[in-house]
């Protein structure tokens, strides 16, 4: 059910005992019905990890599980060897989740958005994601590809942990699907990890998740 | 503690911005108690009799008027997902929440009173007392507001449904306030009934923020 594709860049092997990001022997169980079983993996400094599948395979849901909207069926998921299901602390400090939807307040501006995120005042921010010019907007004149690069503000002002990015590129045109693509790289850069659903990088490792039955 | 101004702050921006709930709030209360001398008649003997209960009963359902919205906005746009992953527990992030929706409807609620107390004769000599008991008794209606509002998250049309599950847990602290005020007017002690209020707020808070933790853990899951 669950297909390993070797990564283009292996891991070593050696280090999978102190890895960063470990997954156990994860299983999902949503509804009656069982979306993927036995899936393990781990992930170290500047590793990726790309979550492909059709839809429906539970890809939004094993991005979930990682990080801790949703309880595993069984499994665990651990950060620096600690569980993250009994001691949350530590993981939700370096942790970003960016899931379908981009916390954005329609009524607030763009300015007001970002200083509620706390990355207000963050050299680079603005300018990574094109955001400049904007501030004094209220979030629900904008397009969705630019809500959407409001809501990934918050995932650049926290690089060098660990990025959880379920279709980030949603409404994203080509060039700012570059920056995005150049924010992950600078991430990866100072030795963050990043899980994507529904993304393309180069040298990243992938999980596959087959269809269900 | 950063996150908690910065919550209290966003949420009284969106609440007192254009289509907010602050303003619905305090329009509706003021003309909820003034269409009762409409409907009861305008002996002034009456009314003085009623006042506290009139007032009371409006702040109750006015505190009401925006509880539907107080996490489910928050459920749609996925900053609940956020609030739930933050380092910072869920339950300091509720209290934030109950102080925001306390400071735009029950506290214009609190400060309004003596006007509305005014409007309906009842006795200069027990306008304190009504403001006392409402302040007192105020957070507390936020404080269980928020319960039902996390618990209601689950159901789709759940506007009424937060009513039925909320009233019938907030009656007590109407029953006190009430108390208070009838106590001075009889000549009764008025200590009591608001030191059982005081109390109702003191043991009710850490219960609130925990239930309604809970509650919006399994609204996410």
């Amino acid at each position: 059910m669950v297909e390993r594709v070797p990564a283009t860049d292996s891991p070593d092997t050696s280090r999978e005992s102190e890895a960063r990001l470990l997954v156990d022997a994860l299983a999902c169980e949503r509804g009656g019905r069982l979306l993927f079983e036995d899936l393990s993996f781990s992930l170290n400094e500047g590793d990726a990890l790309i979550v492909e599948g059709p839809n429906g395979s539970g890809k939004s849901s094993l991005l979930r599980i990682i990080a801790g909207l949703l309880a595993p069926t069984s499994g665990q998921v651990s950060w620096r060897g600690l569980d993250t299901r009994k001691e949350p602390q530590p993981w939700r400090r370096e942790m970003v989740f960016l899931g379908h939807l981009n916390a954005v307040k329609s009524t607030l501006t763009v300015r007001e958005n970002l200083a509620f995120l706390q990355c207000d005042d963050l050299p680079g921010v603005r300018e990574s994601l094109n955001l400049e010019g904007l501030d004094p907007l209220p979030a629900a004149m904008l397009s969705a590809g630019q809500m959407r690069r409001l809501a990934l503000a918050r995932v650049a002002a926290r690089p060098g942990g660990c990025w959880i990015l379920d279709e980030p590129a949603a409404n994203l045109d080509a060039d700012s699907t570059a920056r995005l693509d150049g924010l992950i790289a600078g991430h990866r850069a100072r030795g963050g990890i990043v899980v994507l659903a529904a993304h393309a990088l180069d040298d990243a490792q992938t999980v596959s998740l087959g269809t269900p039955g | 503690m950063t996150t908690f101004g910065a919550l209290v702050r966003r949420d009284l921006a969106l609440a007192t911005r254009r289509g907010g709930d602050a303003a619905l709030t305090l329009v509706f209360f003021v003309v909820a108690v003034a269409v009762f001398p409409f409907g009861v008649g305008p002996d002034p003997e009456l009314l003085a009799r009623i006042a506290a209960g009139i007032i009371w009963v409006t702040a109750l359902l006015a505190s009401m008027t925006s509880l539907e919205r107080l996490y489910r906005a928050d459920l749609e746009d996925g900053s609940l997902e956020i609030m739930a992953l933050s380092a910072q527990p869920l339950e300091l992030q509720v209290a934030a929440k109950c102080l925001a929706h306390w400071m735009t409807s029950g506290l214009p609620v609190v400060v309004l009173s003596p006007l509305m107390a005014m409007l309906l004769n009842l006795d200069v000599a027990a306008w304190w007392i009504l403001v006392v008991s409402l302040a007192i008794g105020t957070p507390i209606l936020s404080l269980i507001g928020s319960i039902g509002a996390a618990l209601v998250l689950g159901a789709r049309k759940s506007g009424a449904l937060v009513g039925l599950i909320v009233l019938p847990l907030q009656v007590p602290v109407m029953i006190f306030g009430i108390g208070a005020v009838e106590a001075l007017l009889g000549g009764a002690p008025v200590l009591p009934p608001l030191l059982i209020e005081a109390a109702i707020l003191i043991a009710g808070t850490p219960l609130a923020l925990l239930a309604s933790a809970v509650a919006l853990r399994m609204a996410i899951e």
